[in-house]
């Protein structure tokens, strides 16, 4: 039964994407079904992870090193479910704008299959221990987001795909040569025999490589010029799916080198390093977001700001003082503030789509008194931006909050103070938009009307980003569920 | 039981406001019910909670966050002291807050945020840790804003705007403060605070500091006071709200908190963190009070005036002698009281006869006896005339100083009277023995809803003077309170 | 003599290299496009190299199953990759990315 939950996750949007091709009048129910059936298994293995602890199988009876593993541990079946929750109600948010309504639409028609696709590499990325494996999953995940970026067809779209495609080209060939020269040293791609190996410096090339390669996909500072352009100019639903789940399927790997993989190479220059494009990225990005004049392109660039936070974990892991009761806070608060990004992120693009539709563009000026006209939309970005200056209570607050006492329990001020800058910053962004969302003074005449249920679906996503802070206390543990050693002492002895 | 009631006294208000952003703009009666009905609930339970913590009875609840992160709502006499003053507020302004919206727009939308707002000044006085605290204290400025802008004209929404560039800055001070403390020391819970002294002595300042810079916007210090004045383009039942119980007490309440309940009396004493506190204090009633004599508007006046009051508790409570902490402690709730008698009357002026600057008053005593008597209440007591419930604040405060030897704060209490008494006393001339221009528009009291509120706030500001001494009396209360942090 | 493995592995760290300089100096994507595949290449043949264990045992068949796959999967990259510069050609008569522009081809 196991083995069938934990590949069914990979196996069936994949099995979806080819029906989806065949049978195109059919692909957004195919498509819907598919999210939540696999969003059902994933929340079933999730108890099951709880009740048994991490489970691993060798796909096919074949294994490591021959053999492809799959394992689910706290942290993978936390992403697994997360993203297949943003996943499900993604799909069904796109169906108004998808769906094949008997005109042939090249966008309708590839839309689906892509996002399946996307799922599947998704998935296989928050599920795989195998370095190449994972480097396909990773090509799965970034071609089909790629492809979506530029699914409009518009000259500015397909110049953002081909931008993130040249981004995402020298990631994954740096990734691949990383994950060669680890099997010319060790004559192993598992990363469970890895870690048991005695490190050299071809683990240590490696790594760096792969680190750099999944730092381009993550989009870190410096390598984030193209995430912006390519989110922002996306259809939202695939928008809300490129900006919340793309960039953590890299951060996971990048989790899983560094603390279960080699966790004694690390040294403090590179945590600085990578703590410090994570802070400037903060910075930068947030400071990029206050001057743009377009919502869409606010919300991407708020991403860039979001993913440098991730990259605090790195220098704070094991930052505890002995006055906390707890232990890994900031290796959780990490996957804390990932997930609450997903969600709030997700439902911020959503609902920015919606107000796009309503309006007819994204400039800032059309949001002016849709508060009256859309207020559950308005709500559920209200609530998103709570989470995403990670103010009280969301998920957002509980990750600030292990972050913060992190740093100051470890007396790292300096990445403390990043942390309350950026939420100041990320304040200042979203409450340009929030602000005029209650302005009534000038407001546009005609709006194009948009379904209630439509605008629930962002509100749902919103409100689970709130309800993950107000009960953090059972994910917080789940997430403890097979965490490596280095996730509570630190990377550095 | 014991956990029960906590939450309970919160989902008085949490469930109406939940349940009143979904009802339909027309569902008017539904949600004057749902209001009034959650208010008499949490009543009853803080009448209840007052027998069971006068007989010693410890109500607690909590939350799991995270390993060391938790929500602890719990009842003590402080908490019951703003709880209490909280639940009659509230019940008055849904009052009139019904009757003087009318049918306007949006009212869903103000309702359910009004409800959340109280809920968040509920929860910020159960709260148990520093944390619970400052989540509760950021919920209180995520769900005043948008009453600040309901009205979505240019002049509300930037007071909006005022409010969260002042508000966010000073909870991010609060933030890294209690961080920085809980770092060092783990969870700070009120009841019994751990040994702080892990911490450097100039630690601990650096900590007082940003605490109290945090806190001290919502109350209005100077120089943090800036958006208060600004906040009046806001609807008059959230003005009513904001000076008197919400936002600005919240402030106070946290001061409080910070010295007795985190610090203690006497490691505060032992760093010398009182003393600037309570110059600051003294200088911002002085201030407060002088800017206020130089508003034309009735609004603006009385919101300078609550700059100038506020922080009488706040001096109270930074010269922690026991008169000191009795007065500040009670003038709490007197403010509250007063405050809100002269914001329901001003509202009233504004609304039944288009007076908004003071110049319009004269003569409206005739024309609006009742609404005048209350004014005239209000403003006595602000003045500090016996026996309105200002002059046992007053009192107990000027006491206090001598006893904290500190004698100039006898000077800045007779100074801030005085001032009090210029600003005050030319309106109520005004409103008994000027003359109404003939050209002054109609006035009328035909409206129950606002009118019978402002007489019962009144009514009862007086009562908490002239019955002072009685064993039920806010001041009674403050003196059991502050019998539990004296050494 | 230089064991022929070595040779192998030599000979792909100078495509990467030729690759990785071609990818990052031009400014014309499909050139860039080609460089990448270059690059590629040397991967490939260096992971194809590191297979080689010993004269006894042989080389090892996996990396060479990888390969393939990888091959594949740079097979797919390349033709959307193709798809998209065509498409952006049609569209704006260009072929570099605008902040490339004036950059040599």
């Amino acid at each position: 039964m196991t083995t069938l939950l934990l590949s069914l996750p990979v196996a069936l949007p994949l099995l979806a994407a080819l029906l989806a091709v065949a049978a195109a009048r059919q692909a957004a129910g195919l498509a819907m079904a598919t999210g939540f059936l696999v969003l059902g298994l994933s929340v079933w293995l999730a108890f099951e992870v709880a009740a048994l602890g991490p489970i691993t199988i060798a796909l096919g009876g074949w294994e490591a090193p021959l053999g492809i593993v799959l394992r689910a541990d706290g942290l993978g079946a936390g992403f697994l479910v997360v993203s297949a929750m943003v996943m499900a109600v993604v799909l069904v948010a796109a169906q108004p704008s998808f769906e094949d309504q008997g005109q042939e639409s090249r966008a309708g028609f590839a839309f689906w299959p892509l996002a399946l696709l996307l799922f599947a590499g998704l998935n296989t990325a928050f599920l795989s221990r195998d370095l190449f494996n994972l480097f396909v999953a990773l090509e799965l995940l970034t071609l089909s987001a790629i492809a979506l970026v530029a699914i409009g067809g518009k000259a500015d779209a397909v110049t953002a795909a081909l931008r993130y495609m040249v981004f995402a080209l020298l990631g994954s060939v740096l990734f691949l040569l990383g994950a060669a020269l680890a099997y010319a040293a060790h004559a192993t791609l598992d990363i469970g025999l890895l870690s048991q190996v005695e490190p050299g410096w071809p683990m240590a090339a490696a790594l760096a490589l792969m680190t750099m390669g999944l730092a381009i996909k993550t989009a870190l500072f410096p390598f984030h010029a193209w995430l912006p352009p390519a989110h922002a100019g996306a259809p939202a639903p695939a928008s809300a799916m490129l900006s919340a789940l793309v960039p953590k399927a890299s951060f996971v790997i990048l989790l899983r080198l560094w603390f279960d993989l080699a966790p004694e190479l690390a040294s403090p220059l590179l945590l600085a390093v990578l703590g410090g494009l994570g802070a400037v990225a903060v910075i930068h990005g947030s400071l990029l977001a206050i001057g743009q004049d377009r919502l869409k392109l606010i919300i991407a660039y708020s991403t860039v700001a979001q993913l440098g936070y991730l990259f605090l974990v790195f220098p704070l892991a094991g930052g505890a003082g002995a006055a906390q009761p707890w232990s890994a806070g900031a290796w959780t608060a990490a996957s804390f503030h990932a997930f609450a990004h997903m969600l709030a992120k997700a439902s911020m693009f959503l609902a920015a789509g919606l107000f796009l539709r309503a309006v007819g563009h994204d400039r800032l000026e059309g949001l002016r008194g849709l508060a009256r006209a859309m207020p559950i939309a308005c709500f559920a970005f209200g609530l998103s931006a709570i989470s995403l200056m990670g103010l009280p209570l969301s998920g957002g607050f509980t990750a600030k909050y292990l972050l913060l006492t992190s740093a100051f329990a470890s007396g790292q001020w300096g990445w403390g103070l990043v942390l309350v800058a950026g939420g100041l910053l990320a304040a200042i962004y979203l409450f340009r938009p929030l602000n005029l969302m209650f302005s009534k003074e000038g407001a546009a005449a005609s709006l194009t009307p948009v379904p209630r249920w439509e605008q629930v679906l962002p509100l749902l996503l919103a409100l689970a980003a709130v309800l993950l802070g107000l009960f953090s206390a059972g994910p917080f543990a789940f997430l403890q569920i097979g965490r490596p050693g280095a996730a509570a002492e630190g990377l550095l002895p | 039981m014991t956990a029960v009631l906590p939450v309970l006294i919160l989902a008085t208000s949490l469930v109406p406001a939940l349940l009143i952003f979904w009802l339909p703009e027309r569902a008017w009666r539904a949600r004057a019910w749902l209001n009034l009905g959650g208010a008499a609930v949490k009543i009853l339970l803080v009448v209840f909670l007052m027998v069971e913590v006068a007989n010693g009875v410890t109500h607690e609840a909590r939350l799991d966050l995270a390993p060391g992160l938790y929500l602890l709502l719990r009842v003590d006499a402080l908490t019951l002291l703003f709880v209490s003053l909280s639940a009659f507020l509230w019940l008055m302004t849904t009052i009139y807050a019904i009757a003087y919206l009318g049918e306007g727009p949006n009212l869903s939308r103000f309702f359910g945020f009004f409800s959340l707002c109280v809920a968040a000044t509920t929860g910020l006085a159960l709260a148990g840790t520093l944390i619970t605290f400052f989540i509760f204290f950021e919920l209180l400025t995520l769900t005043t804003w948008p009453l600040v802008v309901h009205k979505e004209n240019a002049k509300s929404v930037k007071a909006g705007r005022l409010y969260l560039a002042y508000s966010l800055p000073g909870s991010a001070a609060l933030l890294v403060a209690i961080i920085w403390l809980e770092s060092a020391t783990g969870p700070v819970i009120f009841a019994e605070p751990g040994d702080l002294r892990v911490l450097s002595d100039a630690s601990l300042m650096a900590i007082f500091a940003l605490f109290a810079l945090g806190v001290g916007v919502k109350a209005a210090l100077f120089p943090l006071h800036g958006w208060l004045p600004e906040a009046m383009a806001a609807p008059a039942p959230v003005s009513a709200l904001l000076h008197a119980v919400a936002v600005v007490k919240a402030g106070a309440f946290g001061i409080v908190r910070l010295i007795y309940d985190v610090y203690g009396i006497a490691l505060t004493a032992e760093l010398g963190v009182g003393l600037p506190l309570a110059l600051l204090a003294a200088f911002t009633i002085l201030w407060g009070s002088l800017r206020a004599l130089q508003q034309t508007e009735v609004k603006k006046r009385l919101a300078f005036s609550t700059v100038s009051q506020v922080s009488y508790i706040v001096l109270g409570a930074a010269l922690a002698g026991p008169y000191a902490v009795i007065g500040g402690l009670v003038h709490l709730v007197h403010q509250g009281l007063m405050k809100i008698t002269l914001f329901f009357c001003a509202g009233l002026y504004d609304e039944r006869a288009g007076i908004t600057r003071i110049d319009q008053l004269d003569g409206i005593g005739r024309r609006m006896p009742l609404t005048s008597i209350c004014f005239t209440i209000g403003a006595m007591g602000m003045i500090g005339i016996p026996p309105v419930a200002g002059f046992v604040s007053k009192f107990y405060l000027g006491l206090g100083g001598l006893q904290a030897g500190e004698p100039w704060v006898v000077g800045v209490l007779a100074a801030s009277a005085l001032l009090n008494a210029g600003y005050f006393l030319p309106m109520l001339y005004r409103i008994w023995f000027g003359v109404a221009s003939v050209d002054a528009p109609a006035a009328d009291e035909r409206s129950p809803g606002m009118l019978v509120p402002a007489v019962a706030t009144a009514a009862a500001s007086l009562a908490a003077g002239l019955f002072a001494g009685a064993a039920i009396s806010p001041l009674a209360w403050a003196s059991l309170i502050a019998a539990g942090y004296l050494p | 003599m230089i064991p022929s493995a070595t040779l192998f592995g030599l000979a792909g760290a100078a495509l990467v290299g030729i690759g990785l300089y071609g990818f990052l100096a031009h400014a014309h994507l499909l050139r860039r496009l080609l460089s990448f595949n270059v690059l590629g290449s040397g991967v490939f043949l260096m992971f194809g190299a590191a297979a080689w264990r010993s004269p006894i045992l042989g080389a090892d068949a996996v990396p060479h199953a990888l390969i393939i796959t990888g091959i594949v999967v740079k097979l797919a990259g390349s033709a959307l990759a193709i798809a998209l510069l065509v498409q952006l050609a049609r569209a704006t008569r260009r072929a570099a990315l605008p902040e490339d522009e004036g950059r040599p081809p």
